[in-house]
């Protein structure tokens, strides 16, 4: 679509967003694959099916956690995999227990930013997703 | 002593850090590039330096987040804001709202819009493009799955464009991002002192 093409720059940095929260090169404690199985988690709570499956694919031994219905205990990752859903669905409602909370558990605020960032940039991702779809529909 | 704002105002408040903020003395060459320190500029906002946690996002994320506020072309700059207005507004981005309705009040040389939307909320009385334009920032940053054909409908019957559109989508979508980390990395506050 040509308006499309006029925003091509933000679509180049769009990507490197993506690549920057789901493979940086300092991964810290989240690792690339536990990354992609939270943003498939996060897309599949917001209906995007063809985008979870995208990221789902990527998740290797954390696939388990694409699914919504898993709450991280078997990884041991429940207070991370709360807070992502919270921020992800309930974000009015996060508050500052929400970070401590994270801290009680042992998440340094270094990865705290990280798990944020992750989550931040697929809640832009998925509604331009969005978006674009009904864009599309509107203006053929 | 500080307090936590809880309602919306144009009035942009102190934004405090629920983690600790990397400290410049003890930054990395990466992020003090990122933050584009130099010795006469050393000046950095602290939810900037919390940013710069997670240096590899922060570097790409400014020229994104202004390319989609203020690149040349499509829907003006006022009703971009309206956009990043009305996701704020979803999240309860108190700082986020702030900041973005005191732009959109300083483009259009009013605040009558944003008064009502602050005073009425969602449903106050707006003209039927700022409506369109509001109601569809509203249901994208909802749930992706709110935002349906009539919204996209009312958007062209107000007379909004494909690129004009296209922008629309690109701000309320990008302050989805903004505001998980503004609302969930810090409080808006008032310090004391500055009541005054």
């Amino acid at each position: 679509m040509a308006a499309v093409e006029g925003r091509a720059n933000i679509f180049e940095m769009t990507q490197a967003a993506e690549d920057a929260v789901l493979r940086p090169k300092d991964e810290g404690p989240w690792s690339h694959d536990l990354r992609a199985a939270l943003a498939a988690r996060i897309a599949k709570l917001n209906d995007e099916a063809d985008l979870a499956a995208r990221y789902a694919g990527d998740a290797g031994g954390f696939a388990a956690l694409a699914d919504p219905g898993h709450d991280g205990t078997a990884q041991g990752l429940t207070h991370v995999v709360a807070f992502m859903d919270k921020v992800a669905a309930d974000t009015r409602n996060v508050a500052a227990d929400d970070i401590v909370g994270l801290q009680a558990a042992g998440v340094a605020d270094a990865d705290i930013v990280r798990l944020a960032e992750l989550n931040a940039f697929l809640a832009y991702q998925i509604r331009v997703i969005a978006g674009l779809r009904l864009m599309r529909g509107a203006f053929a | 002593m500080t307090k936590v704002i809880t309602k919306f105002t144009r009035n942009v408040p102190h934004w405090q850090p629920r983690v600790t903020p990397v400290d410049l003395q003890d930054a990395t060459e990466e992020q003090l590039d990122a933050l584009k320190v130099t010795p006469s500029n050393t000046k950095v906002s602290e939810y900037v330096l919390t940013l710069a946690h997670d240096v590899e996002s922060l570097k790409v994320r400014s020229p994104l987040f202004n390319a989609i506020m203020y690149d040349k072309g499509g829907m003006s700059r006022a009703e971009r804001e309206l956009g990043a207005l009305g996701a704020s507004m979803v999240n309860h981005c108190i700082y986020c709202a702030a900041v973005h309705a005191a732009r959109h009040a300083q483009l259009e040389n009013s605040t009558e819009v944003t008064d009502r939307l602050f005073r009425d909320g969602a449903k106050a009385d707006l003209n039927a493009r700022d409506r369109a334009i509001f109601d569809f920032a509203v249901a994208l940053s909802e749930a992706p799955s709110q935002a349906a054909p009539e919204h996209m409908a009312a958007l062209k019957a107000a007379g909004l464009d494909e690129a004009e559109v296209l922008d629309l989508i690109l701000s309320a979508s990008l302050f989805g991002w903004a505001n998980r980390l503004m609302h969930v990395l810090g409080d808006p506050v008032r310090l004391a002192d500055a009541d005054s």
